[in-house]
């Protein structure tokens, strides 16, 4: 072999990476037009388009433009998020069962919330949940960092990540327990569900910024990940600085999580799911998936978005019973086949 | 060792976990040489290799190139220290070719696909020198514990570093490829590089470096040739063994023998 085949072998490579992208963009779009098109009212994705850019009946215009279109984004922004933050931390932690929720930001937010909407300050709808949820996920990093100290390495922080999100999740049932109003309960257990529904251009705009902050943070670290395959020491030689490198990471997940939780509640297993969709048609390299997950992670929250629509039921299906309904069989597969990996009997 | 030391350390001390891992080390290494570290078991082999690439907090002064170590930001450290850990860690199934291009990370190429054509050929010359090429699109999870081993290698020889620091690159190889691996490494050293290789082969060291330093309980006990810095004493002292001493070739052959 000389340099020339090395080269074209290296560009097959790449040329099937950039096929895989092109699919996974029109998938987007193609879920994206049709979240707009599909709810009590079809619209076909033509008149979609129309009534995106001015045209077509003033009913139209409102039901694109500030009921579906909010949703659309969001849903777009929070799976993408959640895609990118799994590739992130399965690339940190060099493991590919970790997940968003494994340092207890999303676990912090939705208690943030829940205190909000118990003591009656907030109902779900307003402003000052996602407010209230982004500061209890700044908070839970703050107390992360605090008790694992500054040059913790991946197994203190690991379980203060599990004690924070135990904690957490502790104090919201203890929220609801303590709650008097049995609707007040009601609605903090469906808003814990995790959703999309009825939320406008007013969520948008506060979740943005934070999942925007947090993707562009985890994707400035991108190579360091490559690097990091080799171990952390190996790592270090090379150049990264490993432990600012945790640091960031982990305040990039709380960011951009912290954010979506803040605006959907709890949307589970799609930060796992997503990078093992992608591992097959992308390969193992760590940087290499950072943004293919955040793709797939959208076309799946758009997807759920979208089944949640269309399947008949009484009451609605939120959009995070259905990512973990689906998500968890398959966490139970990969468990599965790590366990045959690992030698079948051994553990 | 006259010329002007490329690496020196004076006062080296490091402690792990409160305990003194190394204590008052002080060395001179010059480049061109190929340095067997040896020492028993817990001896402070692996902490002296870290502390002299900066990868452990140490006391005194490390100084490479004429730069103090500690003057000396992350990334031009990685471009002076070329390191080979112990165990040939890859956590995911990368191509070997990838693995080795990692190597080119600290010169700035930290995208594998898309290397400057300076790097392809420091890619396909390491790659060359350990004798990869032919796997270069497996992935590393695939192939054997020595070829492993020679892709981790190319891996360090990539880095075209002035410095190499390998720990125990030979270990749970076949006799075949600890000469392969022992060979390239003299080369590099030979090309002008100064390479410093952990090892338990006592027979190994002896035939292939330049200079042998003994470590012993945190202490740099001995230094020099390696028929000075093994002499009979030292293998009693050090390691409470014997050894078979003779010729073969016109290079030092040193056989552990018996306990004493």
């Amino acid at each position: 072999m000389s340099i020339q085949n090395i080269m074209v072998t290296a560009d097959i490579a790449a040329r099937r990476r950039a096929g895989v992208m092109a699919a996974l963009i029109v998938v987007v779009v193609l879920l994206a037009l049709a979240s707009l098109g599909i709810g009590p009212v079809r619209l076909s994705p033509l008149t979609v388009i129309d009534a995106l850019f001015g045209g077509g009946s003033d009913v139209q215009q409102v039901i694109v433009r500030e009921i579906r279109l909010p949703r659309m984004i969001l849903g777009f922004a929070i799976g993408a998020m959640l895609g990118l933050s799994g590739a992130a931390l399965q690339g940190l932690l060099r493991n590919p069962l970790a997940s968003p929720s494994l340092f207890g930001a999303p676990q912090s937010a939705a208690f943030g919330a829940v205190l909000v909407i118990a003591l009656g300050l907030a109902d779900v709808r307003s402003y000052a949940l996602p407010v209230a949820a982004i500061l209890a996920a700044f908070a839970s990093v703050f107390a992360l960092l605090a008790i694992a100290g500054r040059n913790a390495g991946l197994l203190i922080l690991i379980l203060a990540g599990l004690a924070i999100s135990s904690l957490a999740g502790a104090a919201t049932a203890l929220v609801m327990n303590l709650s008097s109003n049995p609707f007040v309960v009601l609605e903090i257990a469906f808003w814990l569900l995790g959703s999309l529904e009825d939320r406008s251009f007013r969520h948008v705009m506060l979740a943005l910024p934070f999942i925007v902050a947090g993707a562009i943070i985890l994707l400035r670290q991108r190579n360091a990940f490559r690097a990091l395959s080799l171990g952390e020491e190996t790592a270090q030689s090379l150049g990264v600085d490993v432990g600012r490198l945790r640091l960031t990471v982990i305040v990039g997940v709380a960011l951009g999580v912290g954010g979506s939780v803040a605006v959907t509640g709890a949307i589970g297993f799609i930060g796992l799911v997503a990078p093992h969709l992608m591992r097959p048609l992308i390969g193992h390299d760590p940087t290499r998936l950072l943004v293919p997950s955040a793709l797939t992670g959208s076309a799946l929250l758009l997807a759920a978005d979208i089944a949640v629509r269309i399947i008949p039921s009484t009451s609605d299906i939120k959009v995070g019973v259905l990512t973990s309904i689906i998500g968890v069989p398959f966490f139970l597969y990969l468990i599965m086949r790590e366990r045959r990996a690992l030698g079948g009997g051994v553990a | 060792m006259t010329e002007a030391a490329f690496l020196t350390a004076q006062g080296l001390n490091v402690q792990l976990a409160g305990r003194a891992v190394l204590k008052n080390i002080s060395l001179a290494l010059s480049p061109g040489h190929l340095v067997a570290l040896v020492g028993p078991n817990g001896a402070g082999k692996t902490t002296l290799l870290r502390a002299l690439a900066g990868l452990v907090p140490s006391d005194g002064a490390i100084h490479v190139g004429g730069d103090a170590l500690s003057s000396l930001p992350l990334r031009e450290r990685a471009r002076r220290f070329a390191y080979l850990p112990q165990g040939h860690i890859v956590h995911w199934p990368l191509p070997a070719r990838d693995i080795v291009a990692l190597g080119r990370y600290p010169h700035g190429a930290t995208d594998p696909g898309r290397l400057t054509l300076r790097d392809t050929e420091a890619v396909l010359r390491a790659m060359q020198a350990t004798d990869v090429v032919e796997f270069g699109d497996r992935r590393v999870t695939e192939l054997s514990g020595g070829e492993r081993s020679r892709v981790a290698l190319a891996r360090v020889l990539a880095v075209e570093a002035p410095v190499i620091l390998a720990d125990e690159p030979t270990a749970s190889l076949d006799p075949r490829h600890q000469i392969d691996v022992m060979k390239s490494l003299r080369q590099a050293a030979d090309k002008g590089a100064l390479v410093i290789v952990v090892t338990h082969d006592l027979g190994l060291a002896a035939r292939f470096a330049d200079t042998v330093l003994v470590l012993s309980e945190g202490r740099l006990v001995s230094q020099g040739a390696s028929a000075e810095a093994l002499s009979d004493d030292i293998m009693g002292d050090v390691f409470r063994i014997s050894a078979y001493r003779a010729e073969y070739q016109r290079e030092a052959v040193i056989v552990p023998w018996a306990e004493i």
